[in-house]
């Protein structure tokens, strides 16, 4: 039997797979239609804030001329590193050839998407005219390709969710099918997508180190470090995953895969402290026009410490999450190693989010202080955000326990 | 659900017979996630309501607008009839929108002589009204910083100074837009709404910024504004002197920035912020004019450029005497 599909039969089939997989991802215990209710009022509440401000103009965020991105931008940040940590899975699982990370590589993909589907709203959200964003769209507007980093942004952006779509579509299909999934169709787009997933995080750090005005990220360390924090908060969010995989549906993915990454996070969120130390050292210790930035975040600068208690808290939680990584403890599925993905998850939202776009204006280019905090319309946007992410993220991984547990499968139609 | 198409395999065929027992249930099903789902619909639909009042402010047409320099003249001067109109309905003021061009053989640029300036703010202000800003945030496209002498460091200078000027111990820093050759703002443009003309202007395509402000990131000077709500001018302040690339109201949610007041200059005049320093301390000029001012004090003053360092190369110096 021919593992390719026949073109007809892939055709029809394929929309068909997609048609049960949404039912069957809608099946579910009064738990999940909680959740799922949940998010989906989240959702709306989002939606909702995000139309007042596109109807009241973005006077409704507490953005200005000084600071003029905010929550939305540091939220995108945090969420490309999101799906930029899957990788983390794959490398292991195709370089690496290890057998039992292969088995569960596709919750990282399952990550990604949901992961990048929340950056491009970021970005959405954050267009003062969203009405023209077919201005974006290459061949019908005017995209300056390859100048603007931007563009480079929302080129390998959607290049890595279409391989990621693609991967995951194709290897539960195969699943479904019963049949063994043809390499052909599908590695070459795995190994493409190690180098796309460093490119994504790489690009949008060049987003900001590109940028001479703006000495906080005019560093050449801004692209490592934003790897290196990728690869700590994309694995934790994964070992989350599948914790909660586990006590909601009962699949219980190998022990294997969650110590590997344990041991990824120990080493990138070593690298990654290291990285920071050297940065602080490097600017305070010369004193440069850099240090003016960092003394606002780390110690607030002419009686205005707006993001001291943020940068403390990101670094307090940063700090304690590492150690409790260092723990025997967090090899074991213990309390100890959930605690510590979350600590990592919020100190490194912090520190890749407000803490490294605010400063970035903060003093501004005429060495103004002018502060931000974000606005409960911000809030309530990047909360709507979240919210179908995780939707997203909920039915992708109702598709993929369904599929593996042979719930879903093409000789048994529903359950 | 559990139909097969006709080309599909035995193995299908047969499986969908196998699940015709459940066939009750998922109906039931059906109709309960139908219910819900179309609850969730409308309930996004009542959610996103607010984009109906603002998709009322833009039309089709405007939708649809291409790009400035892929515009033909009929085009340009329906933009034009139409924005006239729009400031006409909006704001109840008659305005004359000109499409202003580069002179040939013109490279405008700008410096300030610092030794006079006394930080008296003419200049902000006479741009505020020239350029129709915004009248509750009192925009202006200039900032002046009070510097402490001795010192070239903006972060011991302050923007909100007050009190008689000019003090003994301070000097004034006027900064605008530089109209950079190596604009840093143009390159990060992802839709190449913002570019630099033959005189060296930098100009915005107000029709065509999404909005994201990457430039206002990207601008070493401060120089960029982004209209965070529709600018309010009342009709009787409103300049009807206006330009499509320059001072005709903006729309919200766009970034707009110093044009040298390309709608005057072009025409043979002066810089709005020019014509109202008291001091004298503005010159303007065509660089490539052998016999211009601008010209006499690039080549005999010390003059002095902002942030050299990062390589923008300005079109606006600053000069001591």
């Amino acid at each position: 039997m021919s593992s390719i599909p026949l073109k007809q039969t892939a055709i029809t089939s394929y929309p068909k797979f997609i048609g049960r997989a949404l039912w069957l991802a809608t099946e579910g215990s009064f738990a999940f239609y909680a959740w799922m209710t949940v998010l989906t009022a989240v959702f709306l509440v989002g939606a909702n804030a995000w139309a007042n401000q596109v109807a009241g103009g973005m006077i409704t965020t507490n953005m200005t001329d000084h600071v003029s991105w905010g929550l939305y931008i540091a939220n995108f940040t945090f969420c490309v590193g999101l799906a930029a940590g899957g990788v983390m899975m794959v490398i292991p699982a195709y370089l690496y050839d290890d057998e039992e990370m292969h088995k569960v590589v596709i919750i990282g993909e399952a990550v990604a998407i949901a992961a990048i589907v929340m950056c491009t709203l970021n970005v959405v959200v954050d267009l003062g005219r969203p009405d023209r964003f077919w201005h974006l769209i290459p061949g019908i507007g005017k995209f300056n390709w390859p100048m603007s980093m931007l563009t480079w942004d929302v080129i390998v952006l959607n290049g890595y969710l279409l391989i990621n779509l693609h991967v995951v579509g194709y290897l539960l299909y195969m699943r479904y099918l019963g049949r063994k999934p043809n390499g052909w169709w599908y590695l070459p787009f795995v190994f493409l997508s190690i180098f796309w997933a460093i490119s994504i995080h790489t690009v949008t750090a060049f987003l900001y180190c590109g940028l001479g005005g703006r000495p906080f990220w005019n560093s050449a360390l801004l692209a490592p470090r934003f790897l290196a924090s990728a690869f700590v908060s994309g694995p934790a969010f994964i070992i989350l995953v599948m914790r909660v995989l586990r006590l909601t549906t009962g699949y219980t993915a190998p022990a294997s895969p969650a110590r590997t990454l344990i041991q990824i996070i120990r080493v990138a969120m070593t690298i990654n402290l290291l990285m920071l130390v050297s940065e602080v050292f490097t600017v305070i210790y010369t004193g440069s026009a850099h240090a003016a930035p960092l003394n606002y975040l780390f110690f607030g600068d002419h009686g205005k410490s707006g993001l001291v208690p943020w940068i403390w808290t990101a670094i307090g939680m940063n700090l304690v999450g590492t150690a409790l990584f260092f723990t025997p403890a967090a090899l074991e599925r213990s309390h100890v190693r959930i605690l510590a993905c979350l600590l990592v998850i919020v100190g490194i939202w912090i520190e890749k989010g407000m803490g490294l776009i605010v400063p970035g204006f903060i003093p501004s280019t005429l060495h103004e202080i002018v502060e931000y905090s974000p606005s409960l319309l911000e809030w309530k946007v990047v909360a709507g955000i979240w919210g179908l992410g995780l939707i997203i993220l909920t039915l992708s991984l109702k598709l993929i326990v369904n599929v593996f547990t042979g719930r879903m499968h093409t000789d048994e139609p529903t359950t | 659900m559990t139909n097969t198409e006709p080309n599909n395999t035995q193995q299908a065929e047969s499986s969908a017979k196998r699940s015709l027992p459940i066939v009750e249930n998922f109906t039931r099903r059906a109709v309960v996630k139908g219910g819900f789902a179309t609850l969730g619909a409308a309930a996004f639909v009542a959610a996103v309501s607010p984009l109906r009042q603002a998709a009322k402010s833009t039309t089709a047409v405007e939708f649809m607008q291409q790009h400035y320099t892929e515009l033909s003249p009929e085009q340009k001067a329906d933009v034009i009839a139409r924005l006239e109109a729009e400031t006409k309905e909006k704001y109840g003021a008659d305005v004359t929108i000109a499409d202003d061009r580069p002179i040939p053989g013109t490279k405008f640029v700008y410096a300030i002589n610092l030794s006079v300036c006394n930080g008296n703010g003419k200049c902000v202000e006479a741009c505020h009204k020239e350029n129709n800003h915004d009248r509750s945030t009192n925009q202006s496209y200039i900032r002046v910083i009070e510097m402490p002498k001795g010192t070239m460091d903006m972060e011991k200078g302050s923007t909100t100074y007050s009190g008689i000027v000019p003090k003994d111990d301070k000097f004034y820093l006027p900064v605008q837009c530089q109209q950079c050759d190596e604009p840093p703002c143009v390159d990060v443009c992802p839709v190449k709404a913002t570019w630099k003309e033959e005189d060296g202007i930098v100009v915005v395509d107000y029709n065509w910024c999404i909005g994201c402000r990457y430039c206002e990131a990207a601008c070493p000077y401060h120089a960029r504004r982004f209209n965070w709500k529709q600018p309010e001018v009342p009709a009787e302040e409103i300049n009807p002197d206006q330009s499509y690339l320059s001072n005709r109201v903006r729309p919200v949610g766009v970034v707009e920035k110093c044009t040298y007041c390309l709608h005057r200059t072009r025409r043979g005049k002066l810089p709005a912020c020019l014509e109202a320093c008291p001091t004298g301390a503005r010159v303007f000029g065509n660089i490539l004019d052998k016999n211009s001012n601008i010209r006499w004090i690039l080549e005999n003053k010390r003059v002095y450029i902002l942030k050299e360092e990062l390589g923008t190369k300005p079109a606006f110096f600053y000069y001591f005497d």
